[in-house]
């Protein structure tokens, strides 16, 4: 037994966690939520071209595939730098694709594992929205046995195409930080809402984008956008392997998912923990507390109690083994509840300054709660953990 | 990365879980809070060492058969998976024993460690004190040098099975005048029915006798029975609540194997219209392997040389809190019948409670936590 990343596989994290430090994510994250989706496709290149996106891709349609330990390493890292976009989408589609095969697999596969495509994607089972759809060349959808797919707008053609009428991209657009209390943001927590995005409740006023995959639903974290696919669309697949295929890129849906709720609860962790030791009450950083130590103590037992499930999950999928499914639902648990104690814990020790859009931090504070339900809420992989 | 155990684990594994198979009593034993159930417990001890399995990490010129961590991980599942009895014997084995291979002498290892792990000779530990309990390094008993030895005076507390044991290890005050609390302290082991040793049972919140008091009035520890030198007691003691010990107090497979229970018991009795009952139930799972998978990567860590230091505290206080929180899934899903105090899981509620507190109060394991995995500053305790 040896239960640890290897060094190429720690180097790999290395190589992403400079990558996308270099990339300036929160930047990227805000002109995401406001619709400007270029620096956003950008880096989606980038991420591509360091191979992320190959990774679930079979070998014969220009991937790597399948390599979870690997995955999960990647999305811990997308996770703890809050990349926005489709990317749990995407790669849950290579898995779907890959396992039904035929036209579309040919078709898609190769441009999913090279990022010059963007995918979204729908499955029974797990909520009925398919994130980004604005922004993907395809959206797939299954229901049944069913697998169709509708084109979109997307930004396959390069960074900036994603833009559609309405989406403001001059100036005005919000890009420094403190850029969502910009004028006519709502004032309030999970409101951050720059010019052009949509606030209204059930997102009546978002912008048509031009194939219309309809106006989204907002979601408390801005940069989710949230889509119900059109009814409709190409049938590319039917029958039984595509319920299989489903099945398990649901599975792999979950995974990415978890690793990324991992990731940003170790970054809600890292930046509470810089915050305590350098804010001084009463002469002292309010870190020498033993309450505020124990909330972080408790915080980080979460989260390290998450990660061997997170890659226990890996090698159980990597071998194919008949409890990978159970193995993933206790990951996405696990890692979806430290995350989203990680933000409770990061609200409180941060104290008024953490109940407002000042900091970075409100982005990833945000997108905890999502990640922790979607793909599965923790309900829903609790059952499946007893099922077995 | 990967999981895949060696030929010989599974060599081991299926050894242990055919010998298990054929000694472990139909009926458990009395509870080893008893003078009855330790007496019992203490001829499982022997059963144990007959089959070669009461301490197989030792080497074998004593007793053991010099199984890594890995083979002693899948030796604990198949052990409590196979319903066998609690371990009389655990202080001794875990704690003095490989203080023993770290600080002690040939020939202390060659006389005290066989008798411990026949279960002929039962360990207690004898550490804190009244004013003494988070804040061990203020321990005020002492030891006077005398003629071949040292005459220890003074008491201990909180000694967990010390009201039926034998001997006991602990550290002592030696040198009075040192400049740090934790300087001048000595580890040293002294018979619990020697003269001027009176030994007071207390009853946990069950009343059973599961640890006691210890008096100590100039009773006569020869420099045969010290451990290391003199006056580096507290270094000696630090290096026996960290590193692979952490690992060794509570392993995974017990609780993987309660986790079992409890899902049969929910199986058999649970409400499937209450999803609330059955999350915990998932989470009772989902903690077991998150345990075991947990300790599966510092055995690797450890296995590939790094020291494991701060991080048995997390260990320690994951453990604890989920002892405990599976214990009252079980009292729920029994409904009315949790309060009968002969009930299935009844010891083992009571048992879980002390988690928090032993081995480290866990306010003192969060404070490690975060102060040498997070880097926060020290503050007052």
């Amino acid at each position: 037994m040896r239960f640890l990343l290897d060094d190429e596989q720690r180097e790999f994290a290395r190589s992403l966690d400079a990558l996308l430090t270099a990339a300036d994510t929160p930047a990227v994250v805000r002109g995401w939520a406001a619709g400007d989706h270029g620096p956003g496709l950008t880096l989606w290149r980038r991420l591509a071209d360091a191979g992320v996106f190959a990774l679930a891709v079979p070998e014969a349609y220009g991937g790597v595939g399948p390599l979870p330990v690997e995955t999960a390493v990647a999305f811990v890292e997308l996770g703890r730098h809050g990349v926005p976009g489709p990317l749990v989408e995407s790669v849950a589609a290579g898995v779907l694709l890959g396992g039904v095969g035929g036209p579309a697999a040919k078709e898609w596969l190769p441009r999913i594992a090279s990022g010059t495509t963007v995918v979204s994607l729908a499955l029974e089972g797990y909520g009925p929205y398919a994130l980004d759809a604005d922004v993907a060349d395809a959206v797939l959808t299954v229901t049944g046995d069913e697998l169709r797919l509708t084109r979109g707008a997307g930004g396959a053609t390069g960074p900036g195409a994603a833009t559609g009428p309405g989406v403001p991209t001059g100036p005005g657009v919000p890009t420094g930080p403190g850029a969502a209390s910009g004028p006519g943001a709502a004032s309030g927590p999970g409101a951050a809402s720059g010019p052009g995005v949509p606030t209204g409740p059930g997102g009546s006023t978002g912008r048509p984008a031009p194939t219309g995959p309809g106006a989204p639903t907002v979601s408390v974290d801005p940069a989710r956008r949230l889509f119900r696919p059109e009814p409709g669309g190409e049938v590319v697949a039917a029958g039984p392997g595509v319920r299989e295929a489903a099945r398990a890129a649901g599975t792999w849906a979950t995974f990415a998912t978890a690793a990324q709720a991992l990731g940003c609860g170790e970054a809600l962790l890292r930046a509470t923990v810089a915050y305590v030791k350098q804010r001084t009450q009463f002469g002292v950083p309010v870190g020498s507390f033993q309450a505020v130590k124990h909330r972080l103590a408790d915080t980080l037992l979460g989260l390290e109690f998450a990660r061997p499930l997170l890659y226990g999950a890996a090698v159980e999928l990597a071998d194919g083994a008949p409890g990978a499914g159970a193995a993933v639902a206790a990951a996405k648990v696990a890692a979806g509840e430290a995350g989203y104690a990680a933000a409770r814990t990061a609200l409180q020790l941060h104290g008024a300054v953490g109940y407002t859009e000042e900091l970075d931090l409100a982005w990833w504070l945000r997108r905890a709660r999502p990640l922790r339900d979607a793909w599965g809420t923790p309900s829903a992989c609790r059952a499946r953990v007893l099922a077995g | 990365m990967d999981l895949a155990q060696t030929a010989e684990t599974e060599a081991l594994r299926t050894e242990a879980r055919e010998w298990l198979r054929a000694h472990v009593p139909a009926r458990p034993l009395p509870s080893l809070e008893t003078a009855e159930g330790f007496a019992a417990h203490r001829e499982w001890e022997a059963e144990l060492y007959g089959g070669g399995w009461s301490a197989l990490s030792w080497p074998e010129e004593y007793g053991g058969r010099g199984a890594d961590l890995f083979g002693w991980l899948a030796f604990e599942e198949e052990y409590w998976a196979a319903g066998a009895p609690g371990r009389v014997s655990q202080n001794g084995i875990s704690l003095l024993a490989p203080t023993l291979f770290h600080h002690g002498t040939a020939e202390q290892r060659a006389r005290v460690l066989e008798p411990m792990a026949r279960g002929e000779v039962i360990w207690a530990q004898a550490w804190s004190e009244p004013e003494a309990g988070s804040d061990l390094a203020a321990l005020r008993s002492r030891a006077v040098r005398t003629e071949g030895g040292w005459l220890l005076s003074g008491q201990k507390t909180w000694s967990s099975r010390a009201a039926f044991a034998d001997r006991a290890f602990g550290i002592f005050r030696t040198d009075p005048g040192a400049a740090e609390l934790h300087q001048g302290l000595t580890y040293l082991m002294f018979g619990l029915r020697d003269p001027g040793v009176t030994v007071r049972p207390i009853g946990r919140l069950d009343g059973k006798p599961a640890f006691a008091e210890i008096f100590l009035d100039e009773v006569f520890v020869p420099d045969e029975d010290v451990i290391g030198e003199p006056g580096r007691g507290w270094r000696i003691a630090m290096s026996a609540t960290g590193d692979e010990r952490g690992l060794t107090l509570r392993s995974p497979g017990r609780f993987l194997a309660a986790a079992d229970r409890l899902t049969e018991l929910w199986r058999e009795a649970g409400d499937p219209a209450d999803t609330a009952l059955r999350d915990r139930v998932a989470d009772a799972v989902i903690g077991a392997r998150a345990y075991r998978l947990f300790t599966a990567a510092s055995a690797s860590r450890f296995a590939a040389g790094a020291v494991l230091g701060a991080e048995s505290s997390l260990n320690k206080v994951f453990w604890s809190g989920y002892d405990i929180a599976l214990h009252e899934t079980a009292l729920d899903l029994l409904g009315p019948d949790a309060e009968a105090a002969d009930g299935p899981w009844a010891e083992g509620y009571v048992f879980a409670l002390a988690g928090p507190v032993y081995a480290g109060t866990n306010e003192i394991q969060r404070d490690i936590i975060a102060e040498r995995l997070l880097g926060l500053p020290k503050g007052r305790r």
